[in-house]
């Protein structure tokens, strides 16, 4: 018998019952006649306090709230993949097949298709000893992905019935076993978990594997590993949503889920379309194969996007359970934590820094450190990594939720407002942004990309701060009375800001570059500049460098070279040579 | 529904409450009449048990404990909506106050609306062509998008609204229909009245609904204001299958209203003293521009805000930016200039523009174009940082072409008469005409292709 009560206030998404009731912390309560689904935050002996994922207007006092018995939690089973969930995992496709373009209140729908038949492949047989996290069936999920069925971690047993390969739904019974205590328990293809528990994992390895994006600037400067964080703070129009697509469409993780909190309908709209459109460029099949979208977009209610970052990162570990890869762009973790402060607001709790509650520090290192690099139950490896963007309020990074998440974060992908102003994309700072992957990516790199990689990605970043002094020099006096040396650090580092670090997320030949196309870039951009150092040391002036035009035909490179055309980098290394020996010809 | 409830036992500002009230929702809307003949309505904010905190809309004034009978209507917001809208005048909570009486109601709909499905939007790709140059060039409109003015008092942005609505509603393909709904949160008089007369002297008036608070109206009423003319915009593009275009001037007053009452509820404020809910509601009125799949009609929405003391990172305009598909800024020093339309280009945006230009919309050249002039006019800010300190004289010869370029920029590219109607082609030559002031290999966005086939150098 489930826990009933009254309701005995409503003050926006929070509703108080009456009376000493017997819900429990975090258990998922259905509110009034529309069953609106809600989650108990608040317990006293006089009221609990209820806040509900839906708009509560209509509600009355005296209507009844009812328990479940469990916390609110997420269905886990095929179908994940490549569907569009709200932020407490109820399918958008199928709201919209049952209340129209509008999502209606109250709309009851099964998280996942329960009719659907998948082709199930059993993987155990009677006898078998099973633990949490043993695979006991693999499905095809998409072109993709197949899903692999595991034991709940934390039963275990001896398998005793399976059922043959064939088509079954999610919930029909697919493997018995017995436990230790000779209770009989029925597999199926589902399992339920609570949202706001990280799945168990057996060991965490060190993050020593990139991630790759095939955007230069993140590779090469500022890397971040399989299993790291990152953030990616920047005020309006710097260009963090087109970041995260970037990230989401070319990084080479298995899986990706994109959580849409608290931003626009539109930019779900898009990814949806293009995600169907765009071809994943290792598998040859659609993005959205390997996409999973939890979209609450800002006029969704407000409880519901708080809980749509732990709708989304439980989805990520139940993959990587199964050995994935899987990497989580939460698109913007500062609506995250304004849901949280309006809560907060609504409960009339003491606020800390700027109206946030205190506990939004320790709910954000919660939330970053349930990524990471894993050995799961079942010994397979898998990962989960997060990129967040932050919002922060007037582009001022001394705000709470972006100093807050500097503390919890290893990778800082600060946005800028002047480079985007200039439409310079990914407008991402480089004397702002760190990476502490560098030095743990490191052997890794010498290993598979090039043994100079790491070194050449140091000259460059350090030809960029050298620019950033020089320019407070120029500011006062101009650029012509600097010393021809000087001049040329100034022109390398155009070379690197324009053909390097600028990346054209709309170019076919751009908008994905592989490490290897990277190096050799570096590596022509450093060659050019030790050539043009030689002549600079001869006393060549700077203007007569420059009247070669090579400098621009170098930061071509990145259209006129294809991904597929890496020889032709030997024709640029000629050119150099010709450059510089006709200057000294010409000249000497 | 017959009960009515005598006397009120507090009365706070906007806010009243009652107590001993049975069977009232959250969110309902009460009808009070006091001393029997004064109606006002009045929105349930908040219940406890039997104790309702309302929200009047019209304002406490008269009112006394004792003197106001409350009767709850059993519903939420609700709006008479038919096609007989058009042309007519509302007040702040959609009572026609044009003299011309009631509209008989084809549908009456909740004002709050409900989200629209992600997966059910269409997503927007048709330009609309305003005939000036820096928002058809620079920060293109969409159908379908919400793009807002950021402007500040004494700054055009009226006109340019009204200089929009003229020329986009009126440009090629006229024959689709167009409507406007306007809806002014505490603008001044004058300011309405600008609009009416734009309105009817470009022969629009009959495709136009006016929902109006002024000034001197209620504050708590323009809480309700923009929700009424989203409704009737919805009821408009997604029923009737027209193209809407919808003006919400001034947020800025509709933000203020928001922190009053929030201040008379005794809420916990956040920034600046707005309450924390700020953000979700203004993307709750925001995020009902938009396309819906099967659906030929759309709601483009342009706000107007007047950012307090010209500041772009006040909560206002910062969570507007968040969530709108870009801005227009209006800049003082360019209006002192005489520069209009003042658009101040580099913080202005339109995001939705990259699906909507180029081949098969406007011109292949387009965004290249754009991104050239975003980045060449990025760079006339740093000169004119350096020539302040130096001089101009001292500046290199290139730099001092780059002044050249940024002065035509405001001069003949920026500026434009409130009825010069420019059209794409127009604008996109005069880019070019600008970009040939600079030397060829400065213009490092432009594809080498497209370079040759536009750019000829200006010899002079």
């Amino acid at each position: 018998m489930n826990v009933t009560g009254k309701i005995f206030g409503i003050n926006g998404p929070i509703v108080f019952v009456g009376g000493n009731q017997a819900f429990k912390m975090g258990e998922m309560v259905l509110v009034g006649k529309d069953k609106l689904v809600g989650e108990v935050i608040g317990l006293t002996s006089e009221r609990a306090t209820i806040q509900v994922y839906e708009e509560t207007s209509g509600l009355r006092p005296e209507d009844e709230v009812t328990g479940t018995g469990a916390a609110i939690s997420v269905t886990l089973a095929p179908g994940i993949i490549s569907n569009i969930f709200d932020g407490i995992e109820r399918p958008l496709k199928e709201i919209a097949r049952q209340s129209g373009a509008f999502i209606s209140r109250g709309v009851s729908v099964a998280s996942l298709d329960t009719q659907k038949l998948w082709d199930v492949h059993i993987t155990v047989a009677p006898g078998d000893k099973v633990y949490g996290g043993t695979i006991i069936a693999e499905v095809p999920e998409t072109r993709a992905i197949v899903h692999k069925s595991m034991v709940p971690p934390e039963i275990s047993g001896t398998v005793t019935k399976v059922v043959p390969d064939g088509a079954y739904t999610i919930d029909a019974p697919i493997v018995t076993i017995v436990d230790s205590k000779g209770v009989e328990k029925v597999l199926t293809l589902t399992q339920k978990w609570p949202i706001r528990i990280p799945r168990p994992t057996a060991k965490r390895y060190p993050s020593d594997r990139p991630l790759i994006t095939g955007q230069r600037i993140l590779d090469t400067l500022f890397p971040i590993s399989k299993g790291g964080t990152a953030a990616i703070p920047g005020g309006f129009g710097t260009g963090k949503t087109m970041t995260q697509h970037q990230l989401a469409k070319w990084s080479d993780a298995d899986i990706i889920i994109y959580i849409g909190c608290g931003e626009r309908g539109n930019e779900m709209t898009e990814v949806l379309e293009d995600f169907t459109k765009l071809v994943d460029p290792r598998s040859g099949n659609p993005l959205l194969d390997r996409t999973t979208l939890i979209a609450n977009t800002s006029n969704m209610p407000v409880a519901a996007r708080e809980a749509s970052i732990y709708t989304g990162i439980t989805l990520a570990e139940y993959y990587r359970d199964m050995g994935y890869h899987v990497a989580i762009m939460a698109d913007s973790t500062s609506r995250w934590a304004e849901a949280l402060r309006e809560l907060s607001g609504r409960l009339e709790e003491m606020p800390a820094e700027e109206g946030f509650p205190a506990y939004l520090a320790s709910r954000l290192s919660a939330f970053y450190e349930r990524a990471g690099f894993m050995q799961n139950l079942n010994f397979t490896e898998g990962s989960v990594s997060i990129i967040g963007a932050v919002s922060p309020q007037g582009g001022d990074f001394s705000e709470p939720v972006t100093q807050n998440t500097k503390r919890f974060v290893r990778c800082f992908w600060a946005l800028d407002k002047s480079l985007a102003y200039a439409r310079h994309f990914p407008a991402i700072q480089w004397l702002s942004s760190y990476s502490e992957y560098v030095s743990d990516l490191a052997p890794w790199y010498t290993k598979h990309v090039g043994e100079d990689f790491v070194e050449c990605r140091n000259q460059l970043l350090s030809i960029l701060t050298q620019e950033n002094q020089l320019n407070e020099i120029v500011k006062l006096i101009g650029s012509d009375v600097l010393p021809d040396d000087q001049k040329l650090v100034l022109e390398i580092a155009r070379v690197i800001r324009l053909g390097f670090v600028q990346q054209n997320a709309y170019h076919p030949s751009d908008t994905y570059v592989p490490m290897e196309k990277q190096l050799k870039m570096m590596r022509t951009i450093l060659y050019l500049y030790q050539k043009s150092k030689l002549l600079i040391d001869r006393s060549m002036p700077m203007s007569l460098l420059k009247s070669s035009r090579i400098y621009d035909k170098i930061i071509t490179i990145k259209y006129d070279v294809a991904n597929d055309e890496l020889n032709k980098f030997d024709d640029y290394k000629k050119l150099i040579d010709e450059f510089y020996d006709n200057i000294m010809k010409t000249n000497a | 529904m017959g009960i009515e409830y005598l006397g009120l036992s507090e009365i706070n500002g906007p806010l009243i409450a009652l107590e001993g009230i049975r069977g009232a929702s959250f969110d309902e809307i009460v009808e009070l009449t006091v001393e029997g003949n004064k109606k006002k309505i009045g929105r349930i904010v908040e219940l406890y048990e039997n104790k309702a905190i309302i929200q009047v809309f019209q304002g406490t004034e008269d009112m006394s404990l004792f003197n106001t009978h409350t009767k709850l209507t059993g519903h939420p917001m609700e709006v008479s909506l038919s096609p007989e809208i058009l042309g007519r005048v509302f007040n702040g909570v959609g009572q026609p106050i044009d003299g011309l009486g009631n509209i008989i109601p084809e549908v009456r709909k909740d004002v709050n609306g409900l989200p629209l499905n992600p997966c059910k939007r269409e997503y927007p790709r048709n330009y609309i062509k305003t005939g000036i140059s820096a928002v058809d060039c620079l920060t293109t409109l969409i159908r379908g998008q919400k793009l807002p003015i950021f402007s500040g008092n004494g700054l055009p942005h009226d006109q340019l609204a009204a200089q929009i609505v003229k020329q986009a509603s009126l440009g090629e393909d006229s024959t689709e229909e167009f409507a406007i709904v306007f809806a002014a949160m505490g603008v001044k008089h004058d300011v309405a009245e600008f609009f009416r007369r734009t309105f009817e002297e470009s022969g629009a008036s009959s495709h136009v609904v006016m929902y109006l608070n002024l000034a001197n109206d209620p504050v708590v009423e323009r809480l309700i204001t923009p929700k009424v003319a989203l409704t009737a915009a919805e009821y408009l593009a997604f029923e009737k299958g027209m193209h809407i275009l919808v003006i919400l001037t001034d947020m800025t007053s509709f933000a203020e209203a928001m922190r009053e009452v929030s201040s008379s509820k005794g809420e916990i404020p956040s920034r600046k003293g707005y309450p924390g809910y700020l953000y979700s509601e203004l993307a709750t009125l925001y995020e009902r521009a938009g396309i819906v799949q099967g659906c030929s009609g759309s709601v483009t929405q342009i706000p107007i805000l007047t950012m307090p003391n010209d500041d772009i990172t006040h909560p206002i305009p910062d969570l507007t930016g968040y969530i709108t598909e870009g801005q227009i800024v209006l800049e003082r020093s360019l209006y002192q200039k005489s520069v209009y339309p003042p658009i101040s280009i580099l913080p202005s945006l339109s995001r939705l523009m990259k699906d909507g230009i180029g081949k098969g919309y406007t011109r292949e050249d387009h965004q290249d174009l754009a991104n050239q002039l975003f980045s060449s006019y990025a760079h006339v800010g740093d000169v004119r940082g350096l020539a302040s300190v130096i001089g101009e004289d001292e500046l290199s010869p290139q730099d001092k072409q780059y002044l050249k370029f940024g002065a035509a920029l405001e001069q003949t590219f920026l500026s434009q008469g409130p009825t010069e109607d420019r059209t794409i082609t127009q604008t996109l030559d005069k880019g070019w005409e600008l970009l040939s002031i600079l030397p060829r290999e400065e213009l490092d966005r432009i594809d080498t292709k497209i370079l040759d086939k536009y750019f000829t150098q200006n010899q002079g």
